[in-house]
């Protein structure tokens, strides 16, 4: 008797994965957790959509692709990660680390990068991938205005993901906003992190700026800090808070004072 | 030197100037010995259409091994024959032999003598020459009275070896077809092989690929009888002029479904940056699975979750036909602490997804997201600092200025790799490392090798 009621309880639970399952599919948004932003586009990133990130400088470029990797992660369930880039980015923008993947709280054995010769070929593999239904989210990294580029090639990778209901997250790096199909549009760039003990830099902070969205208002900034360990975005505290804290701390601890220590 | 300049008497070692005094308008070319082998090789890639063992035997010969499938072609006899018949639509002579040895053929070939009354009496009775050993040897058996194979066999083989040593006694025994002389075939038997003939030869390629699907069904149930799925797929089409034109794909999941394979297939062709000729047409299309893996019935899940990992295989596949299998990569972690080394890129077609060990919980990201290789020079303007790091940098035409840090964090070189790495100032250079945040925001992973050197960025944080 108690085996069966174990079983059944086992069997009831997987139903109840399979239901939780297919109200991802259906389309629930994907939640930043942040509530601002999640106020403002009515629960999170639409999924099955397209969503341009801009870098507007280059030196914001790894900002716009730490956030674009941790919307992917937030989108994906337990499908695979597919980064797109081209040579010339992986040249201009470094290549892509593993261990800093690690500590943004993004595996890296979820991930499949591909390494395009040119934007043609990346922007030909993207429609390929965003309409594979297999996969959970698609990061399409390119740099500049390309001509191949254009509104037709924008709307069939629009088409292609709300076709598969795949998320992709394209970085326009050092762009120039053009019209496309996407469903929202951002600014991305670093922010001032909240120092921690001995001026050391803190978790990793952004300024975004909505710019357009297809469904609403738009133009509203805010900054977001990613928390690693429980994978969401939130509010930062106010720094004007938090350093004298901080401070108090350290003084009231001189041993902590010169040096952070690591774990 | 071909069969007109023989016949006008001109032979291999007479001088240039010569010849041309002989025969005024004589026309030469110069010898290209790599032209001769790479058109060997595709004769040998041609001759697979025979047999799966195929050897190269350089410079002119090929070996074929046509035990126990002669009888396909009909016969010995018939199958020489077709193979004279094929070459010499190319404009090529060939000298075919058959024997129980390959070293008695191809000997055979080369020195073709009177027929005798069977294969041992005809091996014995070639000359010298065909044991192929050094001029000087050659001589002395000559010289001795030796004029024939089987003059030389008759000798006692310590006495043989004695004077011309062990290498002469091999060759005779192999010649006899007493030794075994291992054939080294160009390319491996595959593990499975379907094809098709056809009695006149096919000019569109399109029909071929469509007899290459009707292959890949017909696989797809042998694969399934075995309970395999293969990893690797080549379709081979032979044109009748004896070329062989051959496309390869490759799987990251093992596969059977003759949709897919067709798929690969497709995308192979559309990515050839010159379309498949085929000449005057294809003879024989094959279709050889050389790798292969179990693979169980399938049953789809009931959560999907199968269905996605086989999309997202199909995927890969697609995609590293398509762009090169080097592009579409998995990471992989290393066991070293130098940051250049810390991961592979495998190509994803062959690699799993790795495990990657989890961050420690509350810590700020403590490597960079994009990393440089190699570092990137900064320049910095202030008075150099002994001690932490600089207060402002330039990089990439801007200047940045530190306002957060943290550091430095010592990597040292791997001083166990190196000879005499244990000696003080032997192990390799050792680096600083520092995190540090500009005004702006931006992180970046700075370092230097020691407190007078120069300073490099080695990666940016997100």
């Amino acid at each position: 008797m108690g085996e069966s009621v174990s079983s059944l309880s086992a069997l009831k639970q997987r139903i109840a994965r399979v239901g939780a399952a297919s109200a991802v599919a259906a389309g629930a948004p994907v939640a930043l957790g942040h509530a601002g932003i999640d106020g403002v586009l009515g629960g999170g990133l639409a999924r099955g959509k397209i969503h341009e990130l801009f870098a507007l400088v280059a030196e914001d470029a790894a900002s716009a692709a730490g956030l674009a990797l941790m919307l992917a992660t937030r989108a994906r369930q337990t499908g695979a990660l597919l980064w797109l880039r081209t040579e010339a980015a992986e040249r201009r923008g470094g290549r892509v680390h593993g261990p800093g993947l690690v500590d943004l709280g993004i595996d890296p054995g979820a991930l499949v990068l591909g390494v395009m010769p040119d934007e043609l070929t990346l922007l030909k593999a993207a429609v390929d991938a965003v309409r594979c239904a297999g996969l959970g989210a698609a990061v399409i990294e390119c740099w500049g205005n390309p001509r191949a580029l254009d509104l037709t090639a924008s709307r069939r990778l629009a088409i292609a993901a709300e076709q598969s209901g795949v998320t992709a997250l394209f970085l326009r790096m050092e762009a120039v906003p053009a019209p496309s199909a996407a469903e929202t549009r951002w600014a991305v760039s670093a922010a001032a992190s909240a120092a921690l003990d001995a001026n050391a830099p803190g978790q990793t902070r952004f300024a975004v700026e909505l710019l357009r969205r297809r469904a609403g208002p738009a133009g509203m900034r805010w900054q977001v800090e990613w928390d690693r360990d429980r994978q969401t975005f939130r509010d930062p505290a106010p720094s004007g808070l938090m350093v004298p804290l901080l401070r108090d701390g350290s003084a009231a601890h001189p041993a902590a004072g010169a040096v952070r220590r690591t774990a | 030197m071909d069969r007109t300049a023989q016949a006008l008497g001109l032979a291999i070692g007479l001088g240039l100037a010569d010849a041309r005094a002989r025969i005024p308008d004589l026309l030469a070319y110069d010898a290209d010995p790599h032209a001769d082998i790479d058109w060997l090789e595709r004769l040998a890639d041609g001759c697979i259409r025979y047999t799966p063992n195929v050897a190269l035997d350089p410079p002119e010969g090929l070996i074929l091994d046509i035990a126990g499938g002669a009888h396909l072609f009909g016969g010995e006899a018939a199958l020489v024959a077709m193979i004279e018949d094929r070459l010499a639509r190319a404009g090529m002579t060939v000298r075919p032999a058959c024997a129980d040895a390959p070293d008695a053929a191809q000997a055979m070939a080369r020195f073709q003598c009177l027929p005798g009354a069977d294969e041992a009496a005809a091996v014995r009775r070639l000359p010298v020459a065909a044991l192929r050993l050094e001029e000087e040897s050659e001589t002395a058996l000559k010289r001795a009275g030796l004029k024939t194979v089987g003059d030389v066999a008759s000798r006692p083989m310590a006495t043989i070896a004695a004077r011309f040593g062990a290498e002469a006694v091999t060759a005779i025994r192999r010649l006899l077809g007493e030794a075994e002389s291992p054939l080294t075939p160009r390319r491996t038997a595959p593990a499975l092989v379907e094809e098709r003939r056809f009695a006149e030869p096919v000019a569109k390629t399109d029909f071929a690929f469509a007899v290459l699907a009707e292959l890949a069904a017909d696989a797809a149930l042998e694969l399934e009888e075995l309970k395999c799925g293969g990893r690797r797929f080549e379709a081979q089409f032979f044109r009748t002029d004896g070329l062989v034109v051959r496309l390869r794909v490759e799987t990251s999941l093992p596969t059977r479904d003759p949709k897919a394979i067709m798929r690969l297939f497709q995308e192979r062709l559309d990515g050839l940056s010159d379309p498949v000729d085929p000449g005057f047409g294809f003879d024989l299309v094959r279709l050889c699975v050389p790798q292969s893996e179990p693979l169980a019935a399938s049953q789809l899940a009931l959560e999907g979750g199968a269905v996605s990992e086989t999309q997202m295989a199909e995927l890969v596949d697609r995609l590293s036909t398509r762009i090169g299998r080097g592009r579409i990569l998995r990471l992989h972690p290393q066991d070293t602490h130098i940051p250049e080394q810390v991961q592979l890129a495998l190509p994803a077609v062959e690699a799993p997804p790795a495990a990657w060990p989890e961050a420690a919980a509350g810590e700020p990201p403590l490597r960079p997201l994009h990393l440089f290789d190699p570092p990137q020079l900064i320049l910095v303007e202030d008075e150099q600092p002994t001690e932490g790091p600089p207060s402002r940098f330039r990089w990439r035409r801007a200047f940045h200025d530190v306002i957060l840090s943290e550091g430095p964090e010592r990597i040292a070189a791997e001083w166990w790799r190196r000879k005499g790495g244990h000696e003080a100032g032997k192990g390799g250079p050792t680096r600083d490392y520092y995190r540090v945040e500009d005004a702006r925001g931006r992180r970046y992973w700075i370092f230097r090798h020691g407190p007078k050197a120069d300073w490099f960025v080695h990666g940016v944080f997100a």
